[in-house]
């Protein structure tokens, strides 16, 4: 996968206000190379700061960490992303649409070009495995033939294809969070969030989801992760947008890192006890 | 597929939350079974204030000594009087032999018989008993009454106004309380749908995240009303069935109030409550998820 990205554009600190030197090429339709824009966005909830001024992009193909404490705005942009929420002022543009101009019927059609994995995986308590991740598809009106040919294909994937037919009160949590990423991904959105994807699990299995997510990456989908864990964030040497109250006062790309790192060797370098790596 | 698709989906969640549908269920059928024992009730009330209705008339009583020529006229006068229905002729002897059947012992007493022909003049509308009375009454020559050999004319100003007045509330108050209690059972069963609809609030709200739309959320729980609408009807109209079969028909024979032959047919019955039992629900379900489809 040819995800060209420049992140010579992008390393370095920033002030508190994003400049607005960045090239603006958002503004061409849906071919452009920017999949996520926030411009001058805020968000304000009944009188508290959500979101302020914030602006950044993220093209095609990046892997980028939204990290920040609790209440700082990360699950405001996630939300604002998939239109679950409604900005109090700024524009949002994904994968070229400007979210302000996507009608109220029009949202589940958006909504399936975007997956989305979350803290608590959100799955339907009384489907199993299979169902959870077939209904991601059925909801797009797909047949039962494209079912049965891609389901069990993610599930190989994400490593679940002993757990088809197991409900997920049945699973670990490491194992819910697999079938979450299966449904997120199995229509192939260009666009992955995900909001604490390791929140709830262990460090061990945290790196395997890790590794999950970056293999998706590797397909080319953009992915987009929020996230506490300052260690992850460290290991794994990918672009960071920091939020501090609702502002975003850090965004680059941390270290020199390789774009092309194979999956093992991901997992081998977050494995290792932490150093530090070069840069930071 | 589709229909397929959402079919199987209804069932699926009707399996698994048994206890909500159930619940549904059975409050549909208590309120069809009570909607189905009152529309034949209102409607029997009704036919008997009918009934009541139907019998106010004007006697008019011939002189004792009256021939029968004077009576074939007297007949024809007062069938062209305005408004009038038909009449009916009691003749001295049967009038004799009525009364003297609830009373023997005053009439043997009496020996001769000293009643009158009676003529009952049935007016074409309750309402118009008074004109009629009035036209008998001053339609003769000079305004006075129709006929010489008319002794009197029956004055029940007071009672017919009374009849009338009572007849008209029993309609007004059976009216009032079909409306009412549909209103009950409308809102009784929005309520049911509601609380499990309530315990599914989070499934709807991932179905929304995944990318749903609202009517691929929605038909499921509506063919889920449909079903449990349909199968409370169906289970309201079996014990209605038996119950009429077993109580109702035997008594009719002996209580004419129940005979009354206004009341619905059974078969309109059946359809009225299924089809409110179908449509409340399905509406009920599909309504009541709009709250929840805001995510």
């Amino acid at each position: 996968m040819a995800t060209s990205s420049k992140p010579t554009t992008r390393s370095g600190r920033r002030g508190l206000t994003a400049s607005t030197e960045r090239p603006r090429t958002a503004t061409t339709p849906a071919g452009g190379r920017q999949v996520i824009e926030f411009r001058g966005v805020s968000k304000l909830y009944a009188g508290d700061v959500g979101l302020d001024q914030a602006t950044f992009s993220i093209e095609r193909g990046e892997f980028v960490f939204l990290v920040g404490s609790t209440g700082s705005g990360k699950s405001t942009v996630m939300r604002l992303l998939i239109k679950e929420l409604e900005p109090t002022s700024g524009a949002i543009r994904v994968a070229g649409h400007d979210l302000s101009q996507i009608d109220r019927k029009r949202v589940p059609f958006f909504r399936r070009n975007v997956g989305v994995v979350f803290q608590d995986f959100k799955l339907l308590p009384h489907r199993t495995v299979y169902d959870n991740v077939a209904y991601a598809l059925q909801v797009t009106g797909g047949s039962r033939k494209e079912i049965r040919a891609k389901v069990p294909d993610i599930l190989r994937l994400t490593g679940l294809a002993t757990k088809l037919h197991n409900f997920p009160d049945q699973l670990s949590g490491g194992e819910q969070q697999r079938v979450s990423i299966a449904r997120a991904f199995v229509n192939h959105p260009p666009l992955l969030l995900a909001d604490e994807p390791t929140g709830n699990l262990d460090p061990q299995t945290s790196i395997d989801i890790m590794r999950l997510l970056y293999r998706i990456n590797r397909t080319g989908t953009t992915v987009l992760v929020a996230t506490h864990d300052q260690a992850m964030v460290d290991k794994m040497r990918r672009r960071v947008l920091e939020l501090s109250r609702g502002r975003i006062v850090r965004d680059e790309a941390a270290g020199l890192y390789t774009r092309d790192e194979t999956t093992r060797d991901l997992a081998r370098r977050l494995r290792a006890p932490s150093t530090r790596p070069p840069g930071l | 597929m589709r229909i397929g698709f959402f079919l199987r989906e209804a069932l699926r969640a009707m399996r698994r939350s048994a206890a909500p549908s159930f619940a549904a269920l059975a409050t549909v059928l208590v309120t069809l079974l009570v909607l189905g024992v009152f529309i034949p009730i209102v409607q029997a009330t009704k036919g008997a204030a009918n009934s009541v209705r139907s019998r106010v008339e004007v006697d008019v009583y011939m002189k004792t000594n009256a021939s029968s020529a004077d009576e074939t006229r007297v007949r024809s006068e007062l069938l062209s009087v305005p408004h009038v229905r038909s009449i009916q002729l009691v003749s001295k002897a049967t009038a004799y032999t009525q009364q003297s059947k609830i009373d023997p012992a005053a009439y043997r007493l009496l020996g001769a018989n000293p009643l009158p022909d009676t003529f009952h003049v049935i007016p074409d509308n309750p309402a118009n008993v008074l004109g009629v009375q009035h036209s008998l009454t001053t339609g003769g020559s000079q305004g006075g009454i129709l006929d010489s050999t008319i002794q009197s004319v029956s004055n029940k100003r007071t009672d017919t106004r009374k009849i009338l007045q009572v007849t008209n509330l029993v309609t007004i108050t059976a009216a009032a309380l079909t409306v009412l209690l549909t209103i009950a059972s409308v809102l009784l069963i929005a309520n049911t749908i509601r609380l499990s609809l309530y315990a599914r609030r989070r499934e709807v709200e991932v179905m929304k995240l995944v990318g749903a739309t609202d009517w691929f959320i929605r038909w499921p729980f509506v063919i889920e009303g449909v079903i449990v609408g349909a199968a409370g009807a169906l289970l309201a109209i079996a014990v209605l069935g038996v119950t009429k079969v077993a109580l109702l028909d035997p008594l009719a024979n002996n209580w004419s109030l129940i005979a009354a032959p206004r009341t619905i047919p059974f078969t309109a019955l059946v359809a009225v409550l299924v089809g409110a039992g179908v449509l409340v629900s399905a509406l009920g379900s599909g309504l009541s998820l709009r709250r929840f489809l805001r995510v």
